[in-house]
């Protein structure tokens, strides 16, 4: 038997012409913990689910070893029946069922064909509870009494019922305070001393500088080098030269002439509650500002609470007991609901664009108008359609939005074309403020380039722009100044001139030492 | 640049049209003509017109992706509520109308208050406004039939307009009847003519004249022979024209309004309407009080219609009027549906029914009939826009 469980080489997997992995090699020594690292959307989910099944042998090209065999797996089943398990970022668990029921959950414990043996459910249960350092849970309480660190936990325990030899993990931490995180490192390392071996992938570098024992870093889709520990530099700042080295051409067009005037909103001391756990708290006295004709970044990792922050101010749509004060054009308002955003002319548009932008099975003209429908395109409640439907072929026209007519339904669309939608929405609303959440998330690269040409088009008419982005080339490219959120509080506020993926990783790693003391 | 733009008319919107002539059509060989009697024809709206109503009613409902389990036990607790006031208390028929009515209302509320603000699912609250209507219906008119109803009363479903009949064939012809048939169609060319004139002045893509002529011959071919039916009988039903004028309201308010493109939003994506500032609740709110409104105005035509409140009425309209919506193009999930398909769907039901009736199948038959055409319908939707896909 080879000294590597995994073997993975070559491997390329594309999406619709899209190469999500070209050419990528992983190699995994038995009873190792190897860390995956890269930027978001970089691969490494990707790489992940090619290896469990998630996307079938033959939808990939290049080859898995595994244990010393080529493997071809068709599903999640196939890998899990070989040992290797993956815990994926948002938890696998049913809210309500009991502990013992979820460590177990498909992989339930018989006595009989179909019939549960629930003595040997319960006794397995505390035994792989025990494992990850969970002792006094009550089995039979529902999963959801349970924090989250607990319930990753249990995760891990669910993967260990299943005879694991290869345990993936995404993103373990990124929902999990210091603490849990620490006892999670502390099982991984318990586990590597039982031979199990694991793969995790984390943007807490620190996290990874201390429990990896090799690193592989994967950059757009490639890999770019294997640091071994004891022989390679494992501090954070060579990683993330690693993770960000990429040269930058042309790929943000130049915003020329773009007077910064004065400051149209403010938010201050903003703190907000997480909308089901009320001493959680998301987002802690957090001030920012923006001026006309400013592109503002708000930088940060998942899970920093920017979505949170932005979705917060957009009339309260996340969180509770929100605190704080906006201030438009110097003077507070009172922004309550979704409409008086709009009314006080704060624009939002969502990072899921699916799920929170678009009516899918409707046309252009009909999304288009949406946000702006009560205030311009009506009057005494009653629809002009006509002044719709030129609103419409306009936005078509100077946003580049490419379809037949402006009567194609918009789940027709590419996703760059119904970002530009979105976009067209709410500029028709005519806003002072835009904040645009991952404007170009999963779109391609000429797409995006018009997107950035739309944000400098947009401040050059002197709104004020917040872009998040977790591409963090694209924060640099875009803005004019860039706030760096780093656990739901500011961590620091970035000049462009200042302006680098270092200073950004710095400033949140400074952050969570700060925290850490 | 300049180029002429036109498009096609979107078949599809009138597929159910052409299924509907189709049963029609079916039937009419199948009955030996006695389908297209005078008389039939007149019985054909009369007794389709609260599930009419019903329905514009309840494709909001459907429109948010749920239903309104609870119309039919309405309906009943309307017309018992006016009938109750009317006969045993003496009322006049107006302010009686006028309770009946804050009755459905109330109970509309009642219903989309528990859905909007307390997050109720739509089909629990409903299921339990179906048995606290039928129950309270019951209790009201302790289990009996309650009537006659006065004539002015019964006018309102079994009556008809102002009418000025002269012989004609072997019968007579109503000239009023045929005199709104003229009115409506030049109603309907005038609006289509304004509509190409708009196409035309901020160079929208037109379509086709061949296309348009096609529709517009369609159109007034139905509408004509309709009036003509009822003029050879006694002229225009009083119910028509209630029906008509609530179809016309409510295809105004959801093809032309604020309000009615938020109850779409609502239905296609509530995530996206919130964020494009619409106030979900206070429009789960007011689907469910119209509900209630439109079931108090069904209440008072059907009472009408049989003269009598009785605690059984009304029964098993809800799921006619949700089946209506469904046959007519509404998605289940919500989003998608039209009023005139709604109508179109009642009126398919309605055919049906009443062609079986006069085949002489049985009742029981019937059901399974009804049930076989719903899903066939549904599912021929359903597989349609799935290939498009």
């Amino acid at each position: 038997m080879s000294d590597y469980i995994l073997e993975m080489n070559h491997i390329v997997k594309e999406f619709s012409g899209v190469r999500a992995l070209n050419d990528v090699n992983l190699k995994v020594k038995r009873g190792e913990i190897h860390a995956l690292c890269g930027e978001n959307g970089a691969g490494k989910s990707t790489l992940m689910n090619v290896l469990s099944g998630v996307y079938p042998h033959g939808t990939y090209s290049g080859d898995i070893v595994y244990d010393g065999e080529i493997v071809q797996n068709r599903n999640i089943k196939d890998s899990e029946k070989k040992g290797i398990v993956i815990i994926h970022q948002e938890l696998a668990l049913s809210p309500y069922l009991s502990i013992a029921e979820n460590v177990f959950m498909g992989n339930e414990q018989l006595q009989a064909k179909g019939i549960i043996d629930w003595t040997k459910t319960k006794n397995r249960a505390q035994e792989m509870l025990e494992k990850v350092g969970l002792y006094n849970e009550n089995l039979d309480d529902p999963i959801n009494s349970l924090g989250v660190g607990k319930q990753q936990l249990i995760e891990i325990a669910k993967a260990l019922a299943k005879k694991v030899n290869l345990l993936i993990l995404d993103e373990p931490t990124a929902a999990l305070n210091d603490e849990e995180s620490a006892q999670l490192l502390e099982i991984m390392l318990k586990l590597k001393k039982q031979g199990i071996t694991s793969i995790i992938i984390s943007h807490k570098l620190n996290e990874i500088s201390y429990v990896a024992d090799a690193i592989t870093v994967i950059r757009d889709g490639q890999t770019i080098e294997t640091l071994t520990k004891g022989k390679d530099d494992f501090s954070e700042d060579r990683i993330i030269k690693g993770m960000v080295g990429r040269e930058l051409t042309n790929r943000y067009p130049e915003r020329t002439d773009c007077k910064i005037g004065d400051t149209v909103m403010e938010v201050k001391n903003w703190n907000v509650y997480h909308p089901e756990d009320p001493k959680r708290q998301v987002l802690k006295d957090v001030n920012i500002k923006v001026r006309a004709g400013e592109v503002v970044g708000l930088a940060g990792l998942m899970g920093a609470g920017r979505t949170e922050f932005a979705m917060s101010i957009f009339g309260q749509e996340y969180g509770q007991n929100i605190s704080g004060e906006i201030l438009m054009h110097g003077k507070p308002v009172k922004i309550k609901s979704v409409k008086d955003a709009i009314d006080n002319k704060i624009a939002y548009t969502s990072e899921d664009r699916k799920n929170y932008g678009l009516v899918l099975f409707n046309d252009i003209k009909w999304n288009m108008s949406l946000a702006a429908l009560r205030k311009f395109f009506s009057k005494n409640g009653i629809v002009n359609a006509n002044d719709e439907i030129l609103a419409a072929e306009k936005y078509k026209k100077r946003i580049n939005i490419k379809s037949n007519s402006i009567n194609q339904e918009v789940g027709s669309l590419s996703g760059g074309n119904q970002q530009k939608v979105i976009l067209a929405k709410w500029m028709l609303t005519e806003p002072d403020v835009l904040i645009l959440d991952e404007p170009t998330r999963g779109i391609d690269v000429g797409a995006k380039y018009e997107i950035y040409c739309a944000i400098n088009d947009l401040a050059k008419s002197g709104k004020a722009i917040i872009v998040i982005s977790s591409e963090m080339p694209e924060i640099i490219g875009t803005c004019d100044r860039t706030y760096v959120l780093n656990e739901g509080e500011i961590a620091g506020e970035l000049p462009k001139e200042d302006l680098s993926q270092e200073k950004i990783m710095k400033c949140i790693m400074q952050h969570n030492n700060r925290k850490g003391e | 640049m300049e180029k002429k733009k036109t498009e096609n008319l979107n078949l599809k919107q009138y597929g159910m049209i052409f299924a509907m002539l189709l049963i029609y059509i079916i039937f009419y060989i199948l009955t030996g003509r006695t389908n297209a009697t005078p008389m039939n024809m007149n019985n054909l709206i009369m007794q389709n017109s609260y599930v009419v109503i019903l329905a514009t009613g309840m494709l909001l409902c459907v429109l948010t992706g749920n239903v309104d389990l609870g119309v039919g036990s309405y309906v009943a607790l309307c017309g018992a509520v006016a009938g109750k006031l009317i006969v045993e208390m003496n009322l006049g028929i107006i302010p009686a109308f006028i309770v009946t009515i804050i009755v459905g209302i109330i109970f509309g509320a009642f219903n989309g208050f528990f859905i909007a603000y307390l997050h109720i699912p739509p089909f629990v609250v409903t299921l339990g406004g179906m048995l606290i209507g039928r129950g309270l219906t019951y209790t009201l008119l302790e289990s009996k039939t309650v009537g006659p109803l006065p004539d002015a009363f019964v006018k309102i479903g079994a009556g008809f307009f102002v009418s000025k009949k002269v012989a004609f064939g072997d019968g007579t012809i109503d000239l009023i009847t045929i005199f709104v048939a003229i009115v409506v169609s030049i109603l309907i060319v005038l609006a289509e003519v304004k509509n190409m004139k708009t196409r035309q002045k901020y160079q929208f893509a037109t379509i086709p004249t061949w296309q348009t002529a096609i529709k517009l011959v369609a159109t007034l071919g139905i509408i004509w022979f309709l009036f003509y039916k009822i003029a050879r009988y006694n002229g225009i039903p009083i119910i028509l024209i209630i029906m008509t004028v609530i179809v016309g309201i409510y295809h105004f308010i959801t093809s032309k309004t604020v309000a009615g493109r938020q109850v779409y939003a609502l239905g296609g994506n509530e995530k996206a309407a919130r964020l494009s500032g619409i106030n979900t609740k206070k429009v789960y709110f007011w689907v469910y009080t119209n509900m209630g409104f439109l079931a108090a105005i069904a209440g008072i035509v059907l009472s009408a219609r049989n003269a009598s409140a009785t605690p059984k009425a009304g029964d098993g309209f809800e799921l006619d009027a949700i089946a209506a919506c469904y046959i007519g193009g509404a998605a289940a999930s919500g989003g998608v549906g039209t009023i005139m398909g709604a109508v179109i769907g009642a009126f398919v039901m309605g055919i049906l029914n009443n062609g079986m009736f006069l085949v002489g199948l049985s009742t029981d038959f019937q059901k399974v009939v009804k049930g076989l055409v719903l899903l066939g319908a549904v599912t021929l939707d359903i597989l349609s826009s799935k290939k498009k896909n």
